[in-house]
This record gives C-alpha cells, structure tokens and sequence, in this order.
C-alpha cells in the first residue's frame, strides 16, 4: 500500500513536471564534450533539467579545444541569437562581459549561497563587474606526474619529488632502455610541462607576478632563465617522435610501459582507467616536482547568454543551480576525473588521485600556491597565452640556449598585451 | 516581353553570380582590409589604430617564420610539380602500353583530400613508423629519415606530400597539351633533323606555353591557400617551425582572440598573390588580344 501510494505519488510528480514543461523554457547549451565520459556528463545534466521540466537543446560543437566552437558562438552573438549558455572558461568570460552578452545570475547564485560553496579563487573567475554570469562544472589539476610503477622497478629510479632529482631519475631510467618522459610534441602539452617547471622552479609566487599578473620586472629576472634552464634539460628525456603526438598517445605508452612518466592534467586518468589500471599498484599520481603544495586550476564553466525570453530566462536559472547541485558535480566528476568545484561534498565515491586533489586544493587556496593554469586559458588573455605557447614550444623545439628563451619570452608577452 | 527576355536573359543569368562574387570576394576583401585597420581582438570593433597591426604583425617572429616558409614552399612546390607532371606526360605520350591505367594511377592522388594525404604522409614519414623503421628493420641500422621531426626540414615534407598530390594533375594538364600539338610541326622538324629532345625543347614546349600560364596558376593558389596540408600533416610543428601564413592566420584570428592582427596577415597573403599574380597575367595575357 506504501509502495502504491509513492508509486502515485511519483506519477504526480512526474505529471506536474512534464506539464510545467510547457513553460518552463528550454535551454540551448553550446559544449565541445562530445567524446565517451564527457557526452556522459552532459547527458546526465540534460536529463536532469528534463526533471525540473527544462528542455535541452543540445548545441554540441566538436573539435578539441572548442576553437570551433567559439567560432560558432561568435557568430551566433553578433547576429544576436546566442545561446542560452555555453562552455567558456577564464579570463574569455571576461571578454565576453565586457561585450555585454552576459546575463547576471546574482538570484541564483544568492538563493544558494554560491558565495560559501565556492573557494573565492573560482568564484572569482566566475563574476563580471562583481555579478555571477557564469557556473563551474569541476576543477582540474594540471600539475600532475603520472607514473609507471614498474618501469621504475626495473630502471632501479625513485619517482622524483625535485627537477633535481628528476634528472637523475629520468637519465637512470634512459640508461635501462625506456622513454624517461612520454610527451607529445603539440604547442599547449609543450605548455602544460613549462607550466609545471615554471611552478616547480619559480614557485607559486613568482608563477603569479609573471605568469598571471604579466608583470615585465617579474618576467625578466633571473628566474624566468633558470626556469628555461631545467625546461631546456628535458630536451633530452622526451623520444625523437613525440612532435605532433596526441596527448593520450603519449598516456599509453606510460601505459604501456614504455614510458615511464608524464606531465598532465588530471584527464589522464580517464585513459589509465578505460585501460583497466589501477591507481598505486599500475600507475601512480604525484604532483610534478617542486610543485606538491601548489595547485594549478583548470576550471570549466557554462557562462550565461542574456535572454529575451521569459520562460528561457526562467529555464536559464533552472539549469545555473542545477549545475552547482551536489548530485550533477558528483557525477560529472566521477566521469571527467577532474574533482567538484563546489566545496563540502561527500567524496567517499572518488579515488585516491581525487582525494589528493581535494586536499591539495583546500590547503593550497590557503598557502597562495593555488593559481591560475596559463597553459590552460585561465591565467592571462589567449592573445598573452598564445604568446606564452608560441616561446614555450618554438625553444622546446630547438636548440636554444635558455638566456634566448627567456628574452624571447620577455619581447613576446609585452607585445601581446 | 518576349523580346526582353531574349535580349536580357544571359545577364540575368548571370546576375546573381556577379552579384554573389562581388558581395563574398571583394565586400569581404574590403572587409578584412578594414579590420586590420582597427584594434579588434574577439569581435570586430571600429576603433582605427592606423598600420599599428601590420607593425606588430612584423615584429612577431613566428610570422617571419611563415612567410620564410610559404617561399620556400611555393618556389619548390610549383617548380617540382612541374617538373615532375611535365615528364611524367612526355613519357605516357610516347605511345605506350596500357596508357590509360598508368594514368589514372597518377591522377588518382588528386582524387585524395588534403587532409588524407597529410594523414597518410605523417605515418610514412614518421621515424618510429615510417621510412626510417622500414630501413632499419631491413637492417640499415643508422639509416636516418626524420624531416618530420626536425625544425628545420619540417617545411620540406609538406612540399613532398603536396608534390606527391599534385604532380599527377599537372601531368593531365600537359598531357592534354601535347595530344593539342599539331603532328606536323613535329614531323617537319623531325625532317629538318632535329632529335627527339631538341623537338620537344624548341617546338612543342614553346607551343605549350598556355599549359605552363594554366599550370602555375592554379598551382600557386593551392600553394598560397594550403592550411589543411599542414594541419594535418605537422599541425605547423615541430613548435611552429612549418607553418605557413594561413595558419597563422587561422591561429591569431580565430584561436588566440586577435582578428586585428589576423586581418593585416590576410591582407599581406592577398599581397603576396598580387604580387606574383599580376606582372605574370599581364605578360601572359598582354601578347594574346582577344
């Protein structure tokens, strides 16, 4: 009888819902997560939003970093049909507040207390003129090591904490026939590496003045060259083929075995996980060197679009607090590998690398050694970032000195900004 | 009624194509050459800053890097093709055995898209899959093949890739060239004593020179517009070292937020084509009134 009654009670529910549907708008959703446990992600938002009677129009864009995407969404902006949200990140949802698309989601984010869920880092980046216009679906730690346990058995190395101790290892592990780092030659993996050293070697002080704050006198000490000195010395670690290689190519051969480390974001554990490893006993996470108190984030969000419609502003709401709901956050991050962006939620269904990560993030954001991934798009401009690649991948590639790096560097930036 | 139609009717045929090249080639040409005029960075924004784009345009050392490379692609791009397509077409006009089979084998790369062809280059020249593994399994254990890696020889692979593709056109187009000759000709200088060599170096070449002006044109526009090639065959590595101006154009306009700065680039690559373009056509067309 308790059974029957929930059982009609649930029809009700689901009655009253479908018929708010017709009023409750609809939202167009432009995203780039087309691939496996992305799509997931984004089908399990959609399905919730269908629950509180918003219709999902899928947007889906695909092309890698969303280059495509934006195109599209420029386009759309101008001749004034944006959509009701899109994928924007960092300092471009500046821009685009700037431009006055935004729309001001203050309500939501105040009716559920955004402001003591969020860490104020990624609140942050969130507000325009001090306004919500955008929400974040998950934070991502770029500054990664991640390691073949057995490689390292057999090459008789430690996995390194230090850039010093990385040298040493890594020569040991060549001497014994592997690859020491798997790395894929492409301008924004040559990126996240400099970005590990620049951490590791500069710390998280200097990573702020020079790399987030752009700042010229920052910029042009003898750090930014001692940092092209260590990034210079991995010349050597990396095969003869990687140039052009895929990220995740570069994550099966540690897979595999024939490399024993690589410098990722935490997206790499999703091709350890669809490989069937486990974490400690087949791969292992450790921060990068030098780099184990510092965080660099990398945070995806749905920025907002202004919106004529009623019904599609109410449904824009919908989905805003849908996105901060702990169940959404739980589940996307279980998929993506990244962890919620929310605080104070269960974490009993993520593994250790998410753990580690969790408690990085919390006692980095009180150390100042949480900042902002520049190779990432969350640090500077993509105009400074670009700048930032071209220097990093074009001495990568060849065989300058560091002194010519770090001048290159210098001249770059200062004429992006 | 009638009678108007009749009279009008080709303009009015032609009308929208007119009308559509005027708006999607010159509108935009003026567009992009107003762009780079301004400050715009996401969006078009009608701030005017003078040359200031073309200046930071010149400062940035990973234009000069692309325009470096776009000569060297053209100069042996074209040259190379032609070569290649020019005697590939003498020799399947000397009469032989299964002409047509072999002919659709060189043509057929034509048939291919850019992309696969970069695609399926990037796997042949790759060290650890390619050539140099296919050596050194055989057991030429120092053999060494690794333009593709290497910064400096990284442009000349997309010159092979493209060469490869288009050769097999160029041969057409010759070949068509050479069925047109008059046997005549060749005949009357064969009676006068000249070899097979010297026939087709003083008469049927000369008399081929309008396949020479149709082959170099259409083989500079693919040069000056190739971007697919190198995306998918470098992706404009190792770091940028094989870029050419349309990637870079691609790059600043569209991924790093800088249509001002993409827009002068455009600007200088329809230079770029004038400049080769025009003193050819006018040479070209002056000595033919039609």
């Amino acid at each position: 009888m308790k059974q029957n009654m929930k059982m009609t009670s649930l029809a009700a529910a689901a009655f009253m819902a479908s018929s708010t549907a017709f009023s409750a708008g609809e939202v167009e959703v432009l995203h780039w997560w087309t691939s496996g446990g992305e799509a997931a992600s984004v089908n399990y938002l959609k399905d919730k939003l269908d629950g509180a009677g918003v219709s999902w129009s899928d947007f889906a864009v695909a092309g890698g970093g969303g280059e495509n995407a934006m195109t599209v969404l420029k386009s759309r902006a101008i001749s004034g049909n944006p959509p009701t949200a899109a994928q924007i990140k960092g300092p471009s949802i500046q821009e685009w507040g700037d431009l006055g698309f935004l729309a001001d989601i203050n309500g939501v984010a105040k009716d559920n207390n955004w402001d003591g869920l969020l860490p104020s880092v990624v609140s942050d980046v969130m507000k325009h003129n001090g306004n919500y216009v955008a929400a974040p679906v998950n934070v991502h730690r770029v500054n990664w090591l991640w390691s073949n346990p057995e490689v390292f058995r057999k090459s008789g190395a430690t996995i390194p904490t230090t850039w010093d101790d990385f040298m040493v290892q890594a020569k040991k592990i060549q001497d014994a026939g592997y690859i020491a780092l798997a790395h894929g030659g492409q301008d924004w993996q040559d990126a996240t590496v400099f970005e590990a050293v620049v951490l590791g070697i500069g710390g998280p002080e200097y990573y702020q003045k020079a790399f987030v704050e752009t700042d010229m006198d920052a910029l042009n000490s003898d750090t930014t060259t001692a940092v092209f000195e260590t990034f210079g010395k991995l010349r050597q670690f990396i095969d003869s083929n990687s140039p052009g290689r895929d990220w995740n190519v570069a994550t099966s051969m540690v897979i595999n075995g024939e490399a024993a480390m690589q410098i990722m974001g935490d997206w790499a554990k999703g091709e350890f996980k669809v490989a069937g490893k486990s974490v400690g006993t087949d791969y292992t996470c450790t921060a990068a060197p030098d780099t184990s108190g510092s965080f660099t984030f990398n945070v995806d969000s749905f920025a907002f679009f202004s919106q004529s419609d009623l019904g599609n502003q109410q449904a824009q709401k919908v989905m805003a607090k849908e996105i901060l709901g702990s169940d959404f956050q739980e589940v996307f991050n279980l998929n993506k590998g990244s962890i919620p962006a929310r605080l104070g939620m269960s974490r009993d269904k993520f593994d250790s690398c998410a753990h580690d990560s969790m408690d990085a993030f919390i006692a980095s954001s009180q150390t100042g050694g949480l900042v902002p991934s520049f190779a990432h798009g969350m640090a500077v401009s993509s105009a400074v970032s670009g700048a930032i690649y071209d220097v990093a991948t074009n001495f990568f590639n060849s065989d300058q000195s560091a002194a010519e790096g770090a001048s290159q560097l210098v001249s770059a930036v200062k004429a992006a900004k | 009624m009638f009678n108007f139609l009749e009279r009008n009717l080709p303009k009015i045929i032609i009308a929208p194509t007119t009308l559509a090249m005027i708006v999607c080639m010159y509108g935009f040409i003026l567009w992009t050459g107003l762009l780079s005029l301004t400050k715009s960075r996401m969006m078009p924004q009608w701030e005017f800053v003078g040359l200031e784009q073309y200046i930071r345009l010149f400062q940035n050392p990973r234009w000069h890097v692309a325009l470096d490379n776009l000569l060297i692609f053209i100069v042996l791009f074209i040259v190379i093709s032609l070569i290649i397509g020019l005697l590939l077409a003498i020799f399947l006009d000397q009469k032989i055995r299964a002409e047509g089979a072999i002919r659709t084998v060189y043509l057929y790369p034509m048939a291919i898209s850019f992309i696969v062809t970069g695609t399926a280059w990037k796997w042949i020249l790759n060290p650890g899959l390619g050539i140099e593994k296919i050596f050194r399994d055989m057991g030429f254990a120092n053999f060494e093949f690794r333009w593709l890696v290497e910064q400096d020889m990284a442009i000349y692979t997309i010159v092979i890739a493209a060469v490869w593709q288009s050769s097999g056109f160029v041969m057409a187009m010759f070949l068509a060239g050479l069925r047109g000759v008059d046997d005549n000709l060749v005949k009357a200088a064969k009676i006068d004593g000249a070899s097979t060599a010297k026939s087709y170096w003083y008469v049927i070449l000369p008399i081929m020179r309008p396949v020479f002006f149709s082959a170099i044109v259409i083989l500079t526009h693919i040069a000056i517009k190739s971007f697919d090639l190198v995306q998918a065959l470098t992706g404009g590595g190792p770091g940028y070292a094989s870029d050419l101006p349309a990637n870079f154009m691609y790059t600043f306009a569209f991924n790093r937020a800088q249509m001002g700065l993409g827009a002068a680039s455009a600007i200088i690559m329809l230079f770029g084509v004038l400049a080769v373009l025009i003193p050819y056509l006018y040479s070209e067309l002056r000595e033919r009134p039609a």
